[in-house]
């Protein structure tokens, strides 16, 4: 009867995603009275394992398949629900991005395991089991009951902080069988990016809107994101446009982000672009329109031209790193 | 082929969300409802798909799990160019409810390709579409941003960390669609409003299912502190205070 998480891995490596998951679980392990088991998919050393330990992770399940190297929701659901039955999990939690909501919910219907989706505290009440969730695109929270004995969470990215909880974790390697034939998503062609900070991993991005006129004045905008070591983005007009690549655009038909710090250069603050931003930390917003709504979602505000306030803040960017 | 595109019926996304009393369910009243715009933009694409011949699409479906109240934005889906639709007469209770019964319309009339957005906006749950495919056993692609038809087989484009995956799967499968499916929704033109009432909507009743989940309660986001303003002459001050007060950079 444990605490089960799913943890990924890129290329062998985990990111902070990860820790966060496994520090949540630790958090839902402590409310129950049980432990964390992690589980991890694809070749991953053991060094690098033991890292799942460090936010509270007491065993560690290693399975490493050739055949699972392409993420298929089929597979990857029978993997992790197998391990679940053994272990008789009874709280199951895996990430809302992508690839969590590629498995989650077949994972559901797999185990019959009610799922709280897009979670970001921990669970409010254990009896009934009681999650908090986000609802209408960010602006109401819902407070919902589990009912079945097996529940699974999806936590919301950059929602939960990474607690350092130093500990001894036991890796154990997992031997799965796998009949090739149940594989039935085949890869023809990857097209990756590099070099690119992405967006949904960024702790600072630095976005545009309108306001900032023509991409001629992108420039100023990206050197500063280059000097904070963040991640650039628009709203949806901007990449409708062309002025921007369509993979930036946040918001609500866009990528939905949760970094430490959005800086909104520009931008009106719309309920469709807030649906993708307002869990941000901090929020700054640069408009020269005091009235624009995304003052309203800001912490700190500068009313004035991006234009003129971008040369400025990298001049401070610059004195700072001095 | 024949394309079953999946419909959730939601606020449209301006609405300011109010509570009834008790914040156990939504207050209703002035809500207009829409098409969730990414449901919007894979039926567009489904009748992309549809419209070139050579990919052999013979029908576009919408099915939708609502009660009667749900009516016009199905008829806005048939204007916009769907087929037929078929409505679940239940009230949408959770994730698991409405999944299963649209498992059970499949399982009943077969589809070669169930499309669902990526999520709601209003429950934002990002699951139905994948319960589907485990209710029947059949392959989903999720992040879906392009679908092709080549040699009958599809072309899926998929967004994975720091890009984009082709892959396919044998037919019949789900797909989980989001930004880039299709460019812009289509609207329906005046011929499509008039063809739209005479267009069949089959009533279904639902099939047995408990849900597993339930809201008791809402609540608004907590209340943001107050906006701190810097002088526009001052900007580089902004930077300290990011660095002292709020500690991110
Ligand atoms: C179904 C639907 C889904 C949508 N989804 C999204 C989404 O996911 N993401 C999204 O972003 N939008 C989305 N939208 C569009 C959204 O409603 C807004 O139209 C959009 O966010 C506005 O973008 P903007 O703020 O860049 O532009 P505008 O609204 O034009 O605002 C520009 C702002 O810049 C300010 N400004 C002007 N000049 C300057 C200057 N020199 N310096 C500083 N500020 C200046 C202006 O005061 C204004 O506030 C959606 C709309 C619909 C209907
Ligand atoms: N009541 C419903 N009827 C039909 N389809 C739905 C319904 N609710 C959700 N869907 C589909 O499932 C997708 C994801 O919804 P959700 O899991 O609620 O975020 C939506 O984009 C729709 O395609």
């Amino acid at each position: 009867m444990s605490v089960l998480v799913y943890t990924e891995n890129w290329d062998g490596k985990f990111k902070k995603l990860s820790f966060e998951l496994v520090s949540y679980a630790s958090g839902v392990a402590k409310m129950l009275g049980t432990d964390v088991t992690a589980v991890s998919i694809g070749k991953v050393e053991d060094t690098e394992l033991k890292k799942l330990g460090n936010y509270g992770a007491k065993r560690i399940l290693s399975v490493d398949n050739d055949k699972l190297i392409t993420l298929d929701s089929q597979a990857y659901t029978s993997v992790i629900s197998e391990i679940a039955q053994t272990e008789n999990s009874r709280v199951i939690i895996i990430s809302n991005n992508n690839t969590g909501k590629s498995i989650a919910p077949r994972l559901s219907v797999r185990l019959k395991a009610g799922v709280g989706s897009g979670v970001s505290k921990l669970p409010l009440n254990l009896i009934p089991f009681t999650v908090y969730k986000r609802t209408y695109s960010g602006n109401a929270y819902a407070h919902v009951v589990i009912k079945t004995d097996v529940k699974i969470i999806t936590l919301a990215q950059n929602s939960f902080d990474v607690i350092d909880a130093p500990g001894n974790a036991v890796i154990e390697k997992v031997n799965v069988n796998i009949d090739g034939s149940l594989i039935k998503t085949v890869v023809k062609d990857v097209q990756k990016q590099s070099g690119k900070i992405l967006l949904t991993d960024a702790d600072i991005v630095v976005s545009g809107g309108r306001g900032m006129k023509s991409p001629d004045n992108w420039p100023a905008l990206v050197e500063l994101a280059s000097l904070l070591g963040a991640a650039t983005a628009c709203s949806r007009p901007v990449s409708d446009e062309g002025w921007r690549s369509h993979d930036e655009h946040t918001g609500q038909t866009g990528k939905i982000i949760a970094p430490n710090l959005y800086i909104a250069l520009g931008i009106s603050g719309a309920t469709q672009h807030l649906a993708g931003i307002s869990s941000s930390k901090y929020i700054v917003a640069i408009n020269t329109d005091k009235d624009a709504p995304i003052f309203e979602a800001a912490q700190y505000g500068i009313v004035g031209d991006a234009m003129k306030v971008l040369p400025k803040l990298v001049a401070a960017v610059k004195e700072l790193k001095k | 082929m024949k394309i079953l595109v999946c419909i959730s019926n939601v606020p449209d996304t301006t609405t300011k969300i109010k509570f009834d009393e008790g914040n156990a369910s939504i207050d209703t009243a002035g809500i207009q409802w829409v098409i969730n715009p990414w449901d919007e933009l894979s039926l567009t694409r489904a009748l992309e798909l549809k419209d070139d011949a050579a990919n052999g699409v013979k029908s576009v479906t919408v099915v939708h799990v609502g009660p009667a109240s749900a009516e016009p934005t199905i008829r806005k889906a048939l204007a916009i160019g769907a087929d037929d639709a078929i409505r679940v007469n239940a009230e949408s209770s959770d994730s698991w409810f409405v999944a299963a019964q649209i498992a059970e319309v499949a399982k009943k009339e077969q589809f070669d390709i169930i499309m669902c957005g990526i999520e709601s906006s209003d429950y934002n749950g990002s699951v139905v579409g994948g319960m589907i495919s485990e209710f029947l056993g059949i392959p989903s692609v999720s992040a879906v941003s392009g679908i092709k038809i080549e040699n009958g087989q599809p072309v899926i484009t998929r967004e994975i960390d720091g890009g984009k995956e082709i892959v396919t799967v044998p037919i019949p499968f789900v797909v989980v669609v989001q930004k880039g499916i299709a460019k812009e929704p289509r609207i329906a033109a005046m011929r499509g409003i008039m063809m739209a009432r005479s267009k069949p909507v089959k009533l279904m009743e639902p099939a047995a299912v408990e849900p597993l989940t339930q809201i008791v309660v809402f609540e608004k986001p907590s209340p943001r502190a107050a906006c701190k303003y810097i002088d526009a002459d001052n900007a580089g001050q902004l930077i300290e205070l990011l660095q002292n007060e709020a500690k991110v950079i």
